[in-house]
Formats: C-alpha cells, structure tokens, sequence
C-alpha cells in the first residue's frame, strides 16, 4: 500500500513519523551494497581506486568489500571474463546469498569489449547470471562506478521487497568447458542473442485486399 | 661482445662439424635435426654462454606451409645477447626437439606453443595444454583457425 506523501508530511509536522515497511527495508538494502572483492583486469585497478580515499565508495555504504561472496549483496564483474574464468564467476554468483545484485563493469564484462571476436573471452557474462546495472567505458572512471552504483540503488528502491528475489532466484547452471568453448554457450533463461544484423530486414505484411463494396 | 651473425655462423660451423647454419636478416636459421646441437654448443661453449631462453614462440606462415620457432638467447654470465634462432617446420608435422633439457625455462613456453600452435617438442618432460583446457580441440594461434560463433546455441 503506498504512503499517501500529503498526509505523510502532515504528519511529520505534529512529529509522527510514518513510513512503508517497503521503504524501509529499501533504505537499509540499498545504503548497505557490499561488494565482493573480486576484479578480473583492468577494470579491478579502477575499482579499487574507487574504493579508495580520493573517490571513497564508502559514501555510499559500500567499503566493506567481502572477500567471502557468503557475505556479499554485489558482485561487480570488473574486467575481461575469459572462458576459462566463466564458471568461476557463475558459481560465485550461485554462491551469494539472496537478495544479491550484479554490476557489468566495462566494456568486456559488457561484450567482451576489445576482445569480442576472440578465441578465448566471452562474450559479455550477462550470457550466464542476470546483470542489474551495465557500465561502459574501458575501463569505466570511478565515477562512472559510482554513478552505476547510484543507479543500482535507485533500481532497489524502485522496487517492493518481495519483487527483486523472483525472477533471479535459485541457481544458474554452471557451463562447462566443450571442444572449442563453453557449453552451453549462453543460459537461454537469461540470454537470447540478437539476430545477425546481416539478416535482411523483414518483409513488410503483404496488404490486405481492400474491401470489397459488397461486403457492407 | 658479441660477435656479427656471419662471425656465429662461422665458429659454429667449426665447432660443430656436419652442422649447417643459413642466415637471414640477423636471424641464424637451424635445421630442425641440429637444434640440440647448436644451442647446447650456445649455452655450453665459453665464448658465448647464453644461459638464459628469454623467448621461444612460433610464427604460422599458411601460404609457405611452413611455421618458424623462434628463440631469443642471452647470456647472463657475459652481459650480451640477444641471439636469435630460427627453426623452420613443416606446418602439416610440426615436430622438434625440446630445449626443456637445455634450458629449465623453456618448459612452460614449449607448453604454451604446444598448446596455441599445435607444435610437437620430442623430449619435453610434461607436454600438455598450458593456457585452453583438456579437451579443447584445434590450435587457436594457428591463422586457420575458425572461431566458434558463441550466438548459436550447442
């Protein structure tokens, strides 16, 4: 039930102070992000000087990078994920606990960025586990980190409590490496690629007869 | 100091009878068969004592058939180098001695031009896969080499 804001400030006035249950748990979720500490190339290094005094992620209650995922709500997938790393990352995911949020943070974690028509990278990890925020950039500024993370919380916000665990609950398969790479090669719960964009555009619907005057 | 290309071909031929060197722009190109030979008379031979492999890969030529290894020899002892080797293989068999032996550092890059080029070192103590997985097929260095396309699934 939403918070009639009139009579919510009404309210505070004579001091009493209401609020949702939704609101509040919204408020100390999204004000206590703990990331895993976990960073892959380059990106790590951006991320880490993002966790550091000049850029200070703490402002947003996120310092305590967890080196357990047990203990952590966000894995930023900070970096190139090659095929050989791929299921590491996915069983980290599997392994944090619910409600758990992920950022892709860079071009690679995106796409595989430079590497996109690589043997060994894959392409993009939101293939496997379900990304909440994309960052672009290679690699992304701290502030452009700290502005997904802005936009991660504003996404937990927007949402009731029970919304989030729904669609995202349980475990991903985990691949497995194959002959010339992974297998599956995408999670198609999570993923479907795009059409070529080689394909040739669709045909427009042929149009239907006209309608004939003696149908009236 | 280290002595000119021409100077090295002509000492080790000396040193080494029956051995052939060729040389080519500053590289001295060894016969598969006299590799062992040449590079242990290289680390083992006062004059230049390159004990140290900083580099050993490999070139895939296609058009010539053909795929070069190509080592980078220094000496710590003397303070010089580098001495460049080239080995050319048959690209449909390549196949040639380990320098493992030779020089400890060599393993881990035979592994790694085993594993991206498909190259047989005869000798090398444990030659398996060093960067893909067991079970990976084909040589992903190689120029032929088709990658797989990760939008259709298995």
């Amino acid at each position: 039930m939403a918070l009639d804001e009139g009579l919510k400030n009404e309210l505070q006035k004579q001091g009493v102070f209401v609020t949702t249950w939704d609101q509040l748990v919204n408020w100390g979720r999204s004000n206590s992000i703990w990331p895993l500490q976990f960073g892959l190339a380059c990106c790590a290094i951006e991320m880490i000087a993002t966790a550091a005094s000049r850029y200070d992620i703490a402002r947003f209650g996120s310092e305590i990078f967890r080196a357990s995922p047990r203990q952590a709500d966000l894995i930023i997938v900070a970096g190139t994920v090659t095929k050989k790393m791929a299921p590491q990352v996915v069983r980290l995911y599997n392994q944090m606990a619910e409600p758990k949020y992920v950022i892709s943070m860079g071009a690679c974690a995106t796409s595989g960025g430079p590497f996109h028509t690589g043997y060994n990278v894959l392409k993009g990890i939101d293939r496997y586990i379900p990304v909440d925020v994309y960052i672009p950039g290679c690699p992304p500024t701290p502030q452009a980190l700290l502005e997904g993370l802005m936009r991660l919380q504003e996404r937990i916000k927007s949402r009731s409590m029970g919304q989030e665990v729904g669609p995202k609950q349980g475990e991903y398969p985990i691949p497995e490496f194959g002959k010339s790479g992974l297998e599956p090669r995408y999670n198609p719960d999570v993923f479907q690629p795009k059409k070529p964009w080689a394909d040739p555009p669709a045909q427009p619907a042929p149009k239907p007869a006209a309608p004939s005057p003696s149908s009236t | 100091m280290l002595p000119s290309p021409d100077e090295f071909k002509i000492t080790l031929e000396q040193l080494l009878p029956g051995v052939s060197l060729t040389l080519d722009a500053g590289w001295l190109v060894v016969a598969p068969n006299d590799l062992v030979a040449v590079c242990r008379c290289l680390k083992e031979n006062e004059r230049f004592s390159l004990d140290y492999l900083a580099n050993l890969t490999a070139v895939d030529y296609p058009s010539e058939q053909r795929m070069d290894l190509v080592y980078h020899l220094y000496s710590m002892a003397k303070k010089h180098g580098p001495v460049m080797l080239k080995v050319r293989l048959p690209r449909a068999h390549p196949v040639v001695a380990s320098v493992t032996p030779i020089w400890r550092g060599a393993e881990f890059q035979e592994r790694e031009v085993y594993d991206l080029f498909g190259v047989t070192f005869e000798g090398h103590p444990d030659l398996r896969r060093i960067l893909m997985w067991e079970g990976f097929e084909g040589h992903p260095m190689r120029k032929d080499y088709v990658v797989e396309d990760q939008d259709v699934p298995t």
